[in-house]
């Protein structure tokens, strides 16, 4: 298991000037239009928004070591909806492309900066913005809807700060829209010369496609949730039955955006993985072009199959039949990016470091995750699995084992980019273990759960489900403890580290052809891209450090 | 096209409106444009999903939607239609205008346009008080005149999305009426020409967006059912 | 004159003549909108105007908004658009129409309303 990073040893005590020294001052941050500084200020505070829906997680855990559970049922409501919306809304929906897509989007397409750089503080402020919503009704109690808000619940007969935390979606909505408006117009228009679409990196092609759902698909829920404010605060609506409204259709305007947003959730994160497999498998991706067609294939294909959220609600089940045959499809383009990527590893010259097993771990459990979704997307097995542990464990599956583990590949890969500093390799193999033990003993068992019934979002359960869920609630404190351990290991590198050159994991890229970190215009000047992406070359012995 | 211009200025012009990160003008206006006709499409989709809603139950309750005209003012409707297309005469002749670097011209169009978006805020304004006069706002008060007693739950779903529609269409031309009076205030300071008028073009864009969103609440709001002169 | 204006030479310019033209159909379409709604054409009354709406607003984007001269990218992303909410529309009203198909789904048909009281 060598290591293949070089630092570079420090033979002055000047930095070169770079996007991070180049001024000080919380106005050089606060009023930043460099897409760099705004990654990192997304990162600064998409953590601490991880960390608070993470705390409330570790509350759910605790309160289902207990069949009565621990808390009155009112409080559990509220505990496992807060979990849901602020890591919904604000981490994983942000996660990557707010971070390391505003980092690195620009410079992967030779360009100096983003479309739109006002725009892009712009979106920052709208996420904080929102995030307050988030955390003064936090502060005021919480919300007790569920994540999804459901009607008449959320309109009628809810106690709870409803409206602030429907406001705070909707205004990070908006953060998320004008993300995904600046990628997709940077794009189109500002790729250095000879970088043509087909030699893009993957990491593009994944945040494009992600930035058309994000236009498409986002306003939608904003006008569900400005609905269901108005018939909050008018006392009627036209989702109350009362006056002939159909909750149900609360439901179809809201999934039509929150199924697509979890492909805004996972795409940048397999754009991650491509970038990450192919540098330590020392391999151009296998099957560019249909990994990169595969992205644009996920993106259309999930606006067609929300109504699997909604096949025992009350949707009509001929809807139901052709939504399932629909979300059979959607399956195809993430198994071809699953194969490819084996294909891509199949006699390359693989390496252990920290990205790569974080890939590893993204390629299994993501797996894992998307096969048990065939379950669900099966109208008949989902009439009994619908609404049970099995449904948590799947979307858990996807979204932690999945997106959460590869930004934790990305931000490794890319860390010395961003900081010019290596963190500690031991410690990230040690965390990266962890996480995936803590992981897999949290929601392994939520399978076994949900396939012997028991329902979620439910305060109490039957105690012979009391072991299972121990073991989960054991298996959450140990991932709880294991995400600390980046966090630390990370800040502690950025002071501390060695500094590290350009390329440090002998990478392709244009990212790895400029100063770690990059200056704030990225390129002295715009690059002319002569070759393919991922142009490895034949296998060469790498340098071990 | 040769270039038969020869550069007797030693130092290359810079073209201030050109911002840093584009290397020419041609490019931030076409990633203008294409910024704009972005944020369109997600604005399509904004008030698509109400179109949605509206469509959904208006073929449920047919006979409760088509009683619900009788309430509606179809002149004063048609004739504000008519307001907001003169204002996108105006817009679109601001914009041709500013391309041709008429200054007083822009800026009589631009108020032009102004003032016809102001006087349909006005009338919207009228109507809505009209319509809390006559007890037709959805809720507790709910109580017009002469409608059916059949239709007296499922009309207010239509006057729900009456308001809420032309509510909407309303708060995005408050905002065109705002960024109409920057553009105005620009270009009294001669800020707008053939070389750059984008903030003009994507403005106009913007308001041609919102009086088409009318275009379609006109008809499906005001005649579900049938009227007479 | 700066070298920009090369920039600038794919520009457009609309004739006067041209957006007063439209601008006569639009309000005409307006007229006749207003006017078919008073003869009872039973379901083909939305049907009508509906068209001629759409006929305005592609009208209004075609030529106030320049859809005409833009790059195919630009259309593109218009016809984009549109098609997602279609799928919106159409999926979501496939839901209700096919409700009836299953016994009892439709208690709106029966023109009972949904009321729980008056």
């Amino acid at each position: 298991m060598a290591t293949t990073y070089t630092t570079t040893p420090e033979t002055s005590a000047e930095e070169p000037v770079n996007y991070l020294n180049v001024e000080h001052g919380w106005k050089s941050w606060l009023f930043t239009t460099d897409h760099k500084r705004i990654a990192m200020l997304y990162l600064f505070s998409i953590t601490v928004m991880f960390i608070i829906g993470g705390a409330f997680a570790i509350l759910v855990r605790i309160h289902l070591t207990q069949p009565q559970g621990l808390f009155p049922p009112e409080v559990y409501n509220r505990l496992f909806t807060m979990h849901g919306v602020v890591m919904i809304f604000f981490f994983l929906i942000p996660s990557i492309p707010a971070t390391l897509g505003n980092f690195l989007l620009p410079i992967q397409i030779g360009a100096k900066d983003l479309a739109f750089p006002r725009i892009n503080l712009l979106s920052w402020y709208l996420y904080i913005g929102g995030a307050a919503f988030a955390i003064f009704a936090v502060v005021r109690g919480g919300v007790d809807t569920g994540w999804t808000f459901y009607a008449p619940y959320s309109t009628t007969y809810s106690n709870s700060y409803v409206l602030s935390a429907a406001m705070g979606a909707f205004v990070a909505g908006f953060s998320s829209i004008l993300t995904g408006l600046n990628f997709i117009v940077t794009v189109h228009k500002m790729r250095a010369p000879g970088m043509s679409w087909m030699r893009m990196p993957l990491f593009i092609w994944a945040h494009y496609a992600t930035g058309l759902i994000q236009i498409l698909g986002t306003p939608v829920v904003a006008i569900a949730l400005v609905l269901v404010a108005v018939e909050r605060v008018m006392h009627v609506g036209i989702f109350d039955p009362n006056i002939g409204g159909d909750p149900i259709l609360f439901q179809h305007i809201f999934w039509f955006y929150s199924h697509p947003a979890v492909y805004i959730m996972i795409l940048p994160g397999m754009g991650v993985i491509s970038e990450v497999i192919a540098c330590f498998s020392r391999k151009r991706i296998f099957g560019y072009e249909f990994v990169a067609a595969s992205s644009m294939g996920i993106a259309i294909l999930g606006f067609l199959v929300w109504g699997h959220h909604m096949f025992v609600t009350g949707q009509s089940v001929y809807t139901g039949i052709v939504f399932s045959f629909l979300t059979f499809f959607v399956a195809v383009p993430s198994a071809v990016k699953v194969f490819n990527w084996t294909a891509t590893m199949y006699k390359g010259s693989v390496t252990f470091d920290s990205p790569m097993l974080y890939a590893f771990a993204f390629i299994g459990l993501f797996t894992i995750g998307g096969l048990t979704g065939l379950f669900l997307s099966t109208l008949a097995t989902d009439v009994a699995l619908h609404g049970t542990y099995f449904v948590v464990a799947h979307f858990h599956f996807v979204m932690v084992g999945g997106m959460v583990v590869a930004f934790l590949a990305g931000l490794h890969f890319w860390w010395p980019k961003m900081t010019g500093r290596m963190y500690s390799e031991p410690w990230a193999k040690f965390a990266a273990l962890l996480i995936f033990a803590g992981f897999n003993l949290t929601f392994l068992p939520q399978f076994v759960l949900g396939y012997l019934g028991m329902p979620r979002r439910y305060a109490a359960y039957p105690p012979e489900f009391q072991v299972l869920n121990v073991l989960s609630t054991a298996g959450a404190s140990i991932l709880g403890i294991a995400f600390f351990i980046p966090m630390i290991y990370l800040t502690w590198s950025w002071f501390k580290g060695p500094r590290v050159g350009k390329d440090p994991w002998h990478a392709k890229g244009l990212e790895w052809e400029i100063q770690s970190p990059p200056t704030t215009f990225n390129f002295d000047e715009t690059p002319t891209v002569t070759e393919e992406a991922y142009n490895y070359g034949p296998l060469e012995e790498h340098p071990v450090v | 096209m040769s270039e038969t211009i020869a550069h007797a200025e030693p130092v290359a012009e810079v073209d201030l409106h050109v911002k840093h990160h584009f290397a020419t003008a041609a490019q931030q206006m076409d990633a203008d444009t294409l910024g704009m006709w972005t944020f369109l499409i997600t604005e399509v989709l904004f008030f698509g999903g109400m179109f949605a809603a509206y469509a959904v139950y208006r073929e449920m309750y047919p006979q409760a939607f088509a009683a619900t005209s009788e309430f509606m003012n179809v002149k004063i409707g048609a004739a504000n239609t008519v307001v907001l297309i003169c204002s996108s005469l105006t817009m679109a002749m601001a914009v041709r205008a500013s391309q041709l670097s008429k200054r007083k011209d822009l800026i009589r169009y631009l108020f032009g346009t102004l003032i016809f978006g102001t006087i349909f805020l006005v009338v919207k304004g009228f109507e809505y008080h009209a319509k809390y006069v006559e007890h037709l706002i959805p809720g507790k008060y709910f109580n017009p005149e002469n409608l059916a007693p059949q239709y007296m739950h499922n009309a207010q779903i239509l006057f729900f999305l009456y308001f809420c529609m032309t509510g909407m269409n309303a708060v995005h031309m408050i905002g065109g009426v705002g960024l109409l009076t920057f553009l105005i205030i620009n270009a009294y300071r001669d800020k707008y020409n053939a070389d750059y008028f984008a903030p003009v073009e994507m403005i106009g864009l913007y308001w041609h967006f919102v009086d088409i969103v009318w275009i379609f609440l006109f008809p499906l709001l005001y005649l579900i059912g049938h009227w007479h002169w | 004159m700066s070298s920009n204006a090369n920039a600038h030479s794919h520009v457009h310019i609309p004739k006067v003549s041209t957006l007063v033209i439209v601008f006569l159909v639009l309000v005409l379409g307006t007229a006749i909108t207003a006017e078919v709604a008073t003869i009872d054409l039973g379901e083909w009354n939305v049907v009508v105007a509906l068209a001629i709406a759409c006929t305005k607003a592609t009208l209004v984007a075609w030529i106030f908004m320049g859809v005409r001269y833009t790059s195919q990218l630009t259309k593109l992303f218009c016809v984009a658009g549109l098609v997602f909410l279609s799928i919106l529309l159409l999926i979501t009203f496939s839901d209700y129409s096919t409700r009836g198909w299953t016994y009892h789904a439709k208690p709106w048909a029966t023109n009972k309303s949904l009321g729980l009281s008056k």
